[in-house]
């Protein structure tokens, strides 16, 4: 059988979750005997200028340079794979769009601020078709394994949709509710293994939204222990923004 | 010299963190231009911070960077902290350390095997490597997963660590873990000594300027990675507080990105630049493979940062387990652990002040500094990383350079450059703030 050729690519994104390819240890040695590499800028210096299989790509859309990267790199594979938050959900890079871009460039770029050509943060799904989800900030590998599996058999995969708390309860731990933080986990999509609750953390809801969150339920929740709309919206606010983006798009 | 032309233009330089491009244009053997020019989409981070409380700040700086998130994330806490006038413990300090060490250790490692070691063994990456020194890149692998997998046990995971935020951890080591962990570093030294054998037998290139270095530097007997003043082989020694003063970013017409200087026209940062200033301060070992390899201060060849990041590899190592000993040893005092959102509960005393970060991560010194209100909102954020201070050191090195070896050819000379670059582990998607980028239409 011929090796599938795969690339690797990025757009505005810290390149942690390429970086979680070099961390599967000598895993890696065995994907690789499945696949063939053919562009992974970050590692290697071969260059690729043909048609590929599938595009493994990081990060999200931030300036027009990169709405047309993206639209000519959809053209040129037949399965593209959006990898990490930044480009499944926009993820972090989202926060920007809580602010007027001008303003925003301004404080960080002062007077020369237009030199930095930018447009509202946006998942890679808001501009081409995008075959399977990597969720997470970082992507979790075991989950990073089975996706690629399942593209190279051609098979579907489907992101969890129920909540974070499912893996939570299955991890033991105290509810964050329960110690007064104000956490992400009921509302946001599983298959990290709770990886931030089981450490302490909150979650943040890196890997974006459950499709039909339980409102209700999440009213009484708030309504228990106290928590204001608000300080669930700044948490939204996080890696979430860009839902709203593509709610509007879809009214348009 | 020969008076040819030379044009090179490398867009989007490879193997290194973050989108940059090499341009030199040689006109009758004069060189007209010489260029790393900065093509990384603009995150915003600073704006981004501002509104947000610096309880958050950790989370969200960690993010700037997947390879240095370890980095980020000490530097934001210290920022935070030193703003609202917090002071760490003894323990959470150490435990601060030592990741800080697991950070420069896996960074190092990266960067020596994967991303320079090609370039020695003549090839284009790693890959053709798995067929012709199948050892060695397993051996990479091996040792690179190690040290993710104790950071995994001691902040949950390497990219974006998960437990370390302001005020300690909120999930300390349990007497398993801290074996777990030093089982994993202890396993480590034959690895680590067949990496010092191989770094024996690689050359690297030959070239010299003479510049300025800048580091951490301190009065006590260790290696200053976390805390110290600034210091720099010119003789400057300044509080953390004063980095403006020692970064002085300024702009240039000609070039793409904001510059850094002090006593000279440049300066760098990084693993050369703490050797040089305070190798004496190195655990014995580093010492041994410094001598070994013919490493010494102060050393002007920028290729051999590489050496000193293999240097700083064998004293991380040591210090890592060290502490962890230390820790052992005393017994985790658990009653420190804490709760995250600890802000809400008023745990910790929350005032209006300003407070700066300074540490060293992999490639150099890290600053973080932060303005908030009497919330504990941020109202202001500046981080000037190390590449934004190395890339004027780079140019000035590849303005030296370039003449130097004009009588070889063109895909010479753009290897030698792309190499020198690289040997600055440059980590541009961290670049929070250049500015007059020229964006080359592609």
């Amino acid at each position: 059988m011929k090796k599938p050729k795969v690339a690797f690519f990025d757009f505005a994104c810290c390149e942690g979750c390429q970086l979680q390819i070099a961390n599967m240890g000598e895993l890696l040695l065995d994907v690789l005997h499945l696949i063939e590499v053919v562009e992974f800028r970050e590692v290697m210096s071969e260059k690729w200028d043909k048609d590929f299989d599938i595009a493994i790509v990081e990060g999200s859309i931030t300036t027009e340079h990169a709405v047309e990267r993206i639209k000519k790199l959809r053209e040129r594979c037949k399965v593209l794979i959006a990898y990490g938050a930044c480009a499944t959900i926009g993820g972090i890079n989202g926060m920007k769009n809580n602010f007027d871009l001008d303003k925003i460039r301004q404080t960080v770029y002062g007077k020369d601020y237009k030199y930095f050509a930018t447009i509202k943060t946006q998942p890679l799904d808001a501009i081409v078709k995008v075959d399977y989800y990597i969720n997470g900030c970082p992507v979790y590998i075991p989950e990073v394994v089975k996706v690629l599996k399942a593209a190279l058999a051609g098979l579907p995969y489907a992101v969890p949709d129920y909540s974070v708390c499912v893996e939570c309860k299955l991890a033991e731990n105290v509810c964050m509710y329960e110690k007064g933080v104000t956490c992400m986990g009921p509302i946001t999509r599983a298959g990290c293994n709770s990886w931030c609750i089981n450490n302490g953390n909150l979650c943040y809801g890196c890997r974006g939204m459950v499709s039909n969150p339980n409102q209700n339920g999440a009213k009484d929740v708030m309504e228990k222990y106290h928590i204001s709309v608000d300080a669930i919206k700044n948490k939204m606010d996080m890696y979430n923004t860009c839902r709203e983006l593509k709610d509007e798009q879809k009214k348009r | 010299m020969s008076k040819r032309n030379v044009k090179i233009n490398v867009e989007y330089l490879t193997r290194v963190e973050g989108h940059g491009n090499i341009v030199v244009d040689v006109r009758n053997g004069e060189l007209n231009q010489c260029e790393l020019q900065i093509v990384e989409a603009p995150r915003l981070f600073e704006g981004m911070l501002c509104g947000r409380s610096i309880f958050e700040a950790q989370h969200i700086t960690s993010r700037i960077c997947g390879i240095c998130s370890c980095g980020h994330t000490l530097a934001s806490i210290q920022a935070a902290e030193d703003a609202i006038g917090f002071k760490p413990s003894d323990q959470t300090i150490k435990l601060r350390k030592v990741l800080l060490h697991l950070e420069n250790l896996d960074s190092h490692l990266l960067h020596i095997y994967l991303l320079v070691a090609p370039d020695l063994l003549g090839v284009k990456s790693f890959v053709p490597l798995i067929d012709s020194h199948n050892k060695v890149v397993r051996r990479a692998l091996r040792m690179k997963k190690t040290v993710n997998d104790v950071c995994d046990i001691l902040v949950g995971r390497h990219v974006h660590p998960i437990s370390s935020i302001v005020g300690g951890f909120t999930k300390l080591p349990t007497p398993k873990n801290l074996d777990a962990m030093l089982n994993l570093l202890y396993g480590m030294q034959p690895d680590m000594e067949a990496t010092i054998e191989l770094a024996a037998t690689l050359k690297f290139p030959q070239f010299s300027r003479d510049t300025e270095y800048v580091a951490l530097v301190s009065d006590t007997p260790e290696y200053p990675m976390l805390s110290g003043e600034i210091g720099s082989t010119d003789g400057i020694r300044m509080n953390k507080k004063d980095y403006r003063k020692i970064t002085n970013e300024f702009i240039v017409p000609h070039s793409s990105a904001k510059f850094c200087k002090l006593s000279r026209s440049s300066y760098m940062v990084g693993a050369l630049a703490r050797f040089n200033l305070n190798s004496e301060k190195l655990v014995p070992q580093a010492k041994e493979v410094a001598r070994a390899i013919g490493l010494k201060p102060k050393c002007i060849n920028p290729y051999l940062n590489t050496a000193a990041q293999l240097v700083e590899c064998v004293h991380s190592l040591a210090e890592a387990i060290h502490f962890i000993e230390e820790l052992k040893g005393k017994g985790v005092d658990y009653s420190q652990e804490i709760v995250v959102g600890i802000d809400e509960k008023g745990n910790i005393p929350i005032c209006a002040g300003n407070g700066v970060g300074a540490v060293e991560v992999p490639r150099g010194t890290l600053f973080h500094n932060y303005e908030v209100d009497k919330k504990g909102i941020i109202t202001k954020a500046n981080c000037i990383i190390p590449t934004n201070q190395n890339v004027n050191s780079i140019e000035h090195d590849m303005k030296k350079l370039v003449p130097e070896i004009l009588d070889q050819t063109d895909d010479e000379i753009r290897l030698a450059l792309e190499m020198l670059v690289r040997a600055y582990d440059p980590c541009i998607s961290c670049s929070t703030h250049f500015l007059n980028v020229k964006f080359v239409n592609r």
